[in-house]
């Protein structure tokens, strides 16, 4: 069973750029499904497109059996409470520390106790390697420990879905690893679903079920990662060999 | 109800006319949506009471109106020396000088209370808000919040227009009093009128009607500030240029609503 299916979905802003060109591809339930491709291809666009922040100019993005890009109202609420999602901007509110931020989705959306709350949050913190940070403000962290306050907020309610949008873009090799221990920890352990958009592809390497190659609003390939790393397509030649991977069983 | 959207894509226009029209339904919509805003807020005000909202509330209290009492004082105290002063100068030539505190405070209640504090609210607290909402639209905060399924007007737009709802009528009030004061002063040392006949002249013509009609002014004005400045921040785009945008246009618009708005409300009760 596909979670999520894109079936033709082009999208173009005005002014008429395409940024997605009639792309179809189906992310299975419990995988961790990477997707790389060179800055301003339409990554951050496309997940986007599976929460509805934007929606196609044609065709349809499907989560289970919902259609949420012709969702609305009380549908659309419930389709988004299938995920946590990552902004590329980690999007913490200013006003409240790493604790309320995190707790946010809790406190709005659960009946949880205080006591509860700040168990939660503790281990979400702690599982990002931001425990002690909690009382710091956003504009007080840096942007790689931003980033983990988001990445906590994103997996706190523990959703059905989890959207990263470059969780180890800013972080020392240290901390990517353990991000992405983190993010393979939490699919294998609750079955969470995971896309990641990243540029990291020794992490993506490491961790993926499946890496869609995305160029100029196209897809070009989608491979599991041994025989992405073996790709001849130019395009994924390309970013393999900037970041010194060799083909491996070639 | 939701805020982020995407723009909609208009085909090219043909012609002038084409252009005009597309600008004529743009600009309804744009007034629809923000009087939307603005009742989807008065209808969340049925959360105000759960206590997450209400410290919300008494925080943005704080911010509206604490903060802003330095600023309002000077301005009311120097308003009612003002006019005072405009005022005196012009009965002393009939030898009326003693009725300066009448219309001093007939004009303090009724006109200038509410609509200094509002200017004032809108200028600082309203461009504020701008700028704050502004920010986080372009930083995709709002956007975190819809995805959450955490309404962005109940939970920042209702707890600003609460607190305004309250702080423009209390600062308004706190302007005339203090506006009727700094006319007393002026009266006293600049036009020679004793204390005594100056507030027995104001108190005179202090009516409750007028009295009402302010703070109900000041009172449109809070939803007002708070509905042009939430509107202009949620639809800022292009990062910090647009916030600079946002804030001016939330001023110009605020100041605009006010006078408008305050004319018709005393045409309508006078
Ligand atoms: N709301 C929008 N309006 C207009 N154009 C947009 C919008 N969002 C994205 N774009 C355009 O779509 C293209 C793809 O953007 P996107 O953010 O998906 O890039 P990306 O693949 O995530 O790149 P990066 O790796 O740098 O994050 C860019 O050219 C961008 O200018
Ligand atoms: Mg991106």
């Amino acid at each position: 069973m596909s979670m999520i299916r894109f079936e033709h979905v082009t999208k173009e802003f005005a002014g008429g750029k395409r940024v997605l060109d009639d792309v179809s591809y189906e992310i299975d339930k419990g995988e961790i499904f990477t997707i790389v491709g060179p800055s301003g291809t339409g990554k951050s666009v496309s997940l986007k497109h599976m929460i509805r922040l934007l929606t196609p100019t044609s065709g349809r993005v499907w989560i289970g059996d919902d259609c949420v890009s012709e969702a609305s109202g009380r549908d659309l609420s419930r389709i988004r409470s299938r995920f946590g999602y990552l902004f590329q901007s980690a999007a913490l509110l200013a006003w409240m520390n790493v604790e309320d931020n995190v707790a946010l989705p809790l406190r709005e959306k659960t009946n949880l106790t205080e006591r509860e709350i700040a168990e939660k949050v503790a281990a979400a913190l702690e599982a990002v390697g931001l425990s002690g940070e909690g009382a710091a403000y956003p504009a007080d962290l840096s942007g790689g420990m931003q980033k983990r306050a988001g990445l906590a907020r994103a997996i706190v309610t523990q959703p059905e879905i989890v959207l990263y949008d470059e969780p180890t873009s800013g972080l020392d090799p240290v901390t990517s690893r353990r991000i992405d221990a983190l993010i393979a920890d939490l699919s294998a352990r609750l079955g969470i679903t995971s896309v990641v958009v990243t540029h990291d592809l020794q992490g993506a390497l490491a961790i993926s079920s499946r890496i869609a190659l995305l160029s100029r609003g196209r897809v070009l390939c989608i491979e599991p990662p041994d025989s992405f790393s073996r790709s001849t397509i130019p395009e994924a030649r390309a970013f393999l060999d900037a970041q010194g991977i060799r083909p491996s069983g070639a | 109800m939701t805020i982020t959207r995407e723009a909609p894509i208009l085909p090219v226009p043909s012609g002038p006319l084409q252009r005009i029209g597309q600008r004529t339904i743009a600009c309804i919509a744009e007034t629809g949506r923000a009087a939307t805003i603005c009742f989807a807020s008065v209808a969340a005000m049925r959360h105000a009471f759960a206590p997450r909202a209400r410290a919300e509330i008494v925080r943005q209290l704080y911010v509206c109106a604490v903060k802003s009492v330095p600023v309002v004082s000077v301005v009311a105290f120097f308003i009612g020396m003002i006019l005072a002063l405009q005022i005196g100068i012009e009965l002393r030539v009939y030898n009326q000088e003693g009725l300066t505190g009448s219309a001093v405070m007939a004009s303090m209640l009724r006109e200038m209370g509410p609509f200094m504090s509002g200017l004032v609210l809108a200028a600082s607290v309203g461009a504020a808000m701008a700028a704050q909402i502004g920010t986080m639209t372009v930083n995709e905060e709002i956007a975190a919040l819809e995805i959450m399924d955490i309404d962005p007007v109940r939970f920042l737009v209702m707890p600003r227009m609460a607190a305004m709802a309250i702080a423009v009528p209390m600062m308004s009030f706190y302007t005339c009093v203090l506006g009727v004061l700094g006319g007393a002063l002026v009266s006293h040392t600049q036009l020679a009128v004793p204390w005594e006949t100056y507030f027995r002249n104001a108190m005179d013509f202090a009516s409750v009607k007028a009295l009402w009609v302010g703070l109900f002014k000041a009172f449109l004005f809070g939803f007002i500030i708070v509905t042009v400045s939430c509107y202009e921040g949620f639809r800022t785009t292009h990062g910090a240029v647009g916030v600079g945008r946002a804030t001016r246009r939330s001023v110009v618009s605020n100041f605009l609503m006010i006078l408008v708005v305050g004319y018709f409300v005393t045409r309508l009760f006078y």
